[in-house]
């Protein structure tokens, strides 16, 4: 049971993957929290009122008062909880690691996002597009267990997302998207992060997470029929 | 050793201004070298192959790339002075979503005002003062986003203060009528010598802006 002054409550989707990061980032740092599923279909009054600004999940409550944006999430746990440090501690390794996570959430999901909810050409489109970024992502991890270095760091935690959302898709939509022969290494790296065993408790269930991403799919199409 | 600073730059950017106000805040000595985004160098493509874009912070031959980041990487490398960022995790925390706010949902907008027409235009104005509006509650009435002393986020919003007077002219519509307060703090930190020195004037920007139109294509 959490002590009344270190309480912490996140606000979360179990199938998000930027929910998932900051339980990562909770559970590598051993905070004890409670997690509260949100139905983002209808969003509850408590979510509307931790995050008024852009009224989605995560949002995490320490002590009542909340924070969102997943990346400011992490940096947060990562300042107040300094067991087990995230982000590296040279301003320079910071400021990269920092680049490499934007790079994720802006480029790499953001292009990875079309795959999934295109058909098609279009759809053709969105795997070229997102093959050319994970191609620096590969470059990346050459001579590396991780992305952050010989560890799991900030960046291996935010592209969680290519590890086990966009790979998972490819099963849904079937496109090798990440096929091994054009990426060894990220594949290496997937590896690497199932074998820690804070990954392996804090991503969703394989079967269950294939099942939802096949239904959001099919409600993307419908959408843009 | 002496720190070689190079900033790879586009004169009317509000993100390379951040870079330029954060690096004049500590007072550091930096190369400024104006590119041409429409023939881009080679040291820019070399600093910045991911995106190609500026501004790039280039330190002792290590470039750091995206604004935001460099605004950091400055206050974490040169400490001295006034930090840019609280040291409170829950303020720091505040402080960074609101400097993500403005770039997510503050720039898009803009381009709309001064690039679209017709609706789409009067959709980019109406999201744009809404946001302002946003951020205008978020200062209330301190004197700066920070509190008493000028940082991050400042730092983050200033460099569109320079662009207001053309998006007024191509949106039709009065800043400080909606958000007098934002106009009052952005007045505040243009007596900053920092600011004053990093931000082109704003008739600079309103005569560039048709320029820059016909540049990429817009009539």
């Amino acid at each position: 049971m959490a002590e009344r002054s270190e309480e912490v409550k996140l606000l979360g989707m179990w199938a998000s993957p930027f929910s998932r990061r900051v339980e990562i980032a909770l559970t590598l740092k051993g905070v004890p929290y409670e997690f509260s599923e949100q139905d983002i279909t209808n969003k509850s009054p408590l979510l509307l009122q931790s995050n008024p600004v852009h009224k989605m999940i995560p949002v995490l409550l320490h002590n009542g008062k909340p924070i969102s944006e997943s990346l400011v999430i992490l940096e947060y746990i990562d300042d107040t909880w300094k067991n087990n440090p995230i982000l590296p501690q040279d301003p320079y390794d910071r400021a990269i690691a920092r680049f490499w996570a934007r790079f994720v959430d802006e480029q790499v999901y953001v292009t990875a996002m079309k795959v999934v909810g295109k058909v098609g050409v279009e759809r053709d489109a969105a795997v070229e597009a997102t093959r050319d970024l994970l191609k620096l992502m590969e470059k990346e991890l050459v001579g590396k267990d991780f992305l952050g270095g010989e560890s799991l760091g900030f960046v291996d935690i935010v592209a969680t997302l290519v590890a086990f959302w966009l790979m998972r898709t490819e099963e849904v939509v079937g496109v090798k998207v990440v096929p091994v022969e054009m990426f060894p290494e990220i594949h290496r790296w997937v590896k690497n992060l199932l074998d820690v065993d804070v990954i392996k408790k804090c991503i969703p269930p394989e079967d269950e997470h294939l099942d939802y991403i096949r239904a959001r799919m099919e409600s993307l199409k419908l959408k843009s029929v | 050793m002496a720190d070689e600073v190079i900033l790879l730059d586009y004169w009317p950017s509000m993100f390379g201004m951040r870079t330029r106000v954060a690096l004049e805040e500590k007072n550091i000595k930096f190369d400024y070298r104006e590119q041409d985004l429409f023939n881009k160098s080679p040291i820019l493509l070399e600093m910045n192959p991911v995106h190609k874009k500026i501004p790039v912070l280039i330190h002792n031959g290590k470039p750091v790339c995206e604004s935001l980041i460099q605004v950091e990487y400055i206050d974490e490398t040169w400490p001295g002075g006034n930090p840019f960022l609280p040291s409170d995790p829950y303020q720091r925390a505040q402080a960074k979503f609101w400097g993500d706010f403005i770039d997510k949902k503050v720039y898009g907008p803009t381009r709309l005002i001064w690039g679209a027409k017709g609706e789409e235009q009067e959709a980019g104005t109406k999201e744009f003062i809404e946001m302002l509006k946003m951020l205008e509650s978020e200062l209330g009435d301190k004197t700066y986003f920070g509190g008493e002393t000028f940082g991050y986020v400042d730092i983050a919003m200033i460099g569109f203060y320079c662009w207001f007077d053309v998006l007024e002219k191509c949106g039709n519509f009065s800043i400080e009528a909606e958000c007098p307060k934002l106009i009052a703090w952005a007045k505040r930190c243009m007596k900053r010598e920092s600011v004053a020195k990093s931000l082109p004037d704003s008739n600079k920007i309103t005569k560039f802006v048709p320029e820059l139109k016909k540049k990429i294509g817009i009539e």
